[in-house]
């Protein structure tokens, strides 16, 4: 077990199975993992992997077809009834009750769970205003939009204080603002020692999040890990991509060999199209800029500060608007070694041979990566 | 009160695991729910019930018994009946329909199944509802059809007798219904419910005492079969103790083992469903 201080883990599954009626492979297939109190657990995987699954039986929801389940230290199949009182979820679906104002949600969640009038009354207020549905608290809740549905959830999952929160899919099909505040929200928990257990497709946003991960698909458990340390396994994956102007008199084939014989390269290509014109100064963006606009993606890494500060000093030399004329090349080195360490060499190597940097684009190995690695390209 | 006076984010201990609540609470938090949306539907449950029982009593008291075609006295028989069949059928519909939509697309159910109580007590809680339903159906009929019948029935003393009866064919109603909605696939359950309640409402003594079928042994049979018998039975023994009818003491023995045997079903199919 993970945890420190010897405490028994908030949650543990032990060989899990579940095998939906009718169907032959089973859902979940031998799920075995432990979460620490406080800890911010989260589980990836494919479109079908099993996650709801888990999530359900783990909810009590569902039920397990063998193995072991056990939430704040109770038997979720033994003892249901004390386990609901340690947990709370938010479905991948809505399950608001429609028959009722959010606010009436909220109050009468809180009373499902023993809380008193006064302080359901109070905790209410106060989330309805955390949340930003205060001036909505009274509306139909046929009239709220998905970002506003999935609050009113989560603040209704943390209005009885559960010990175990559940969060299946929690930003999914959101804005980013919403994705903002509710990313926002889940790192809150830490603070007040709730352990979170969510399942997610968005990978920068999990890998900034959690503090490990347990990738599954076909219901087994691929690896489990801190996203850092998964993410190192995939060290010497950096790419480092520049589109160039050779000098009148270089090849650009000449360029590709100096350029793959500096120390850190562990082999380079051309890539078929170059860069489009207009891009004169030098372009620095961090992950692999897949769209992943997680809103961690803010917070760039200390070394690509330092890049960018190395890029404007030679810039003198190399980043020159395009002379024109000769043709741009795209380089894409594959390394083995921190970008950082790369670039200054492969500038100075440009600056040599009198060739013009017009694009440079570094793609550090992200989570995603590790994903899909482990559970391949393929949709499902 | 600390939650009033300290801020939200810092208000929780870290260490303390969640207190159990009682059952009871829990219980009763989950019925005040359902009793709430009652109250937002209370003329909801005043269509649904009302129209048709009025209609009967409209067409065969007003319409045939003013030709003649009936006799005037088949009101008095008829009124007693109609207030059965609404306790009865109001429950069945009040806890069968919401149940199909909320176990169904909605999922709104999940939320009060995730409460610390046990799963066997949500669905008793539902019946618990269906039955009040049922008897609130009963008493808004009973002055609306005396309104229509011109005459109104009244044995303060019996009065136990017809809650009694009215209470156990509503409690049974909720049975049939949350069985019916548990067990019947979605696309299934318009189809059964004219195949259980048409019958249940034709064979169930509304309109007549059951002793008067004794011509039709066949069909004394059969009627004898169907709960609502002595649900009709009972109230109108109880309101009309000069007519013949099934012992009162009867109908209390049938409609109790009946009203344990549906509870069974209907609570194991929906702890069934609640949790695959
Ligand atoms: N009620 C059900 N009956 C039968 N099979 C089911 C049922 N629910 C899920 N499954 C199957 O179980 C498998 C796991 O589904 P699950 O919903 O747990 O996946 P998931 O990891 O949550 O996927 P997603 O990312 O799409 O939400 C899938 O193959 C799915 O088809
Ligand atoms: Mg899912």
């Amino acid at each position: 077990m993970a945890s420190s201080g010897g405490s028994p883990p908030a949650v543990e599954v032990t060989d899990l199975v579940k095998r939906y009626p009718g169907c032959t492979t089973a859902a979940v297939d031998g799920l075995s993992f432990t979460v620490a109190p406080g800890e911010i657990f989260g589980l990836l995987g494919p479109n079908g992997a099993g996650k709801s699954t888990t999530i359900g039986i783990l909810t009590t929801r569902l039920r397990a077809s063998a193995g072991r389940a056990l939430v704040g230290g109770i038997d979720v199949v033994g003892d249901p009834v004390a386990a609901r009182a340690q947990l709370a979820v938010v479905p991948q679906h809505n399950n608001l009750d429609r028959s009722l104002t959010p606010r009436q949600n909220l109050l009468y969640h809180a009373a499902y769970h023993g809380v008193g009038r006064a302080v359901r009354n109070a905790r209410a207020d106060a989330l309805l205003d955390r949340f930003g549905l205060t001036d909505r608290a009274d509306k139909r809740i046929e009239a709220y939009s998905g970002g506003m549905v999935q609050r009113l959830m989560i603040a209704r999952a943390l209005i009885h204080e559960p010990a175990v929160l559940f969060l299946d899919e929690p930003t999914n099909g959101l804005d980013p603002q919403s994705r903002r505040l509710i990313w926002s929200r889940i790192r809150e928990m830490r603070g007040r020692g709730v352990t979170v257990v969510l399942t997610t497709h968005q990978m920068n946003a999990a890998a900034a999040l959690v503090d490990r991960v347990g990738i599954v698909d076909h219901g087994r458990l691929l690896t489990l890990d801190t996203p850092g340390n998964l993410v190192k396994g995939l060290a010497g994956r950096s790419i480092l991509d520049l589109t160039v102007t050779p000098a009148a008199l270089d090849e650009p084939d000449e360029l590709l060999r100096a350029l793959s014989e500096v120390s850190g390269v562990r082999k380079s290509e051309r890539l078929a199209a170059a860069a489009p014109p207009g891009a004169v100064a030098a372009k620095l963006r961090s992950g692999l800029g897949l769209g992943g606009g997680s809103g961690f993606g803010a917070g760039a890494p200390a070394a690509l500060t330092a890049l960018t500060a190395l890029a404007r000093e030679r810039a003198v030399a190399t980043l020159a608007p395009d002379p024109g004329g000769r043709e741009r090349v795209r380089i894409r080195l594959h390394l083995a070694a921190d970008p950082a360490a790369v670039l200054g060499p492969a500038l100075t190597v440009l600056t040599t041979r009198l060739a013009t940097l017009t694009d440079v684009h570094i793609a550090e190995p992200s989570l995603e990566d590790v994903f899909i690695g482990l559970t391949g390209r393929d949709p499902r | 009160m600390t939650d009033l006076d300290t801020p939200p984010v810092a208000a929780m201990s870290t260490t303390a695991t969640p207190a159990r609540p009682s059952t009871h609470r829990v219980f009763l938090a989950i019925l005040r729910r359902d009793l709430l949306v009652t109250a937002k539907e209370l003329w909801v449950i005043l269509v649904q019930v009302g129209l048709t029982p009025l209609f009967m009593l409209f067409v065969f008291v007003k319409v045939l018994g003013g030709q003649g075609i009936v006799a005037r006295n088949f009101a008095d028989l008829f009124l007693p009946g109609i207030i059965a069949l609404a306790a009865l059928t109001t429950a069945l519909q009040s806890v069968a329909l919401p149940l199909v939509k909320e176990f169904g697309f909605t999922r709104e159910i999940e939320d009060r199944l995730l409460a610390p109580l046990s799963t066997n007590l949500v669905a008793v809680g539902k019946l618990v509802v269906a039955m009040l339903r049922g008897l609130i159906a009963a008493a808004l009929i009973y002055p609306l059809g005396a309104l229509m019948v011109g005459s109104a029935p009244w044995q303060p003393g019996r009065l136990p007798m017809v809650l009694l009866t009215v209470l156990l064919g509503g409690w049974i109603g909720g049975g049939i219904g949350m069985t019916l909605a548990m067990i019947l696939p979605i696309q299934r359950i318009n189809i059964t419910f004219s195949l259980v309640v048409t019958p249940i409402i034709w064979t169930g003594c509304i309109h007549y005492p059951w002793p008067r079928l004794s011509s039709m042994p066949w069909f004394q049979t059969v009627t004898a079969l169907n709960p609502m018998t002595y649900v009709s039975e009972g109230v109108r023994g109880a309101m009309l103790p000069d007519v013949a009818h099934i012992p009162a003491w009867v109908c209390l023995l049938v409609l109790t083992g009946v009203a344990a045997l549906v509870t069974v079903t209907s609570v194991r199919s929906f702890s069934r469903r609640a949790v695959q």
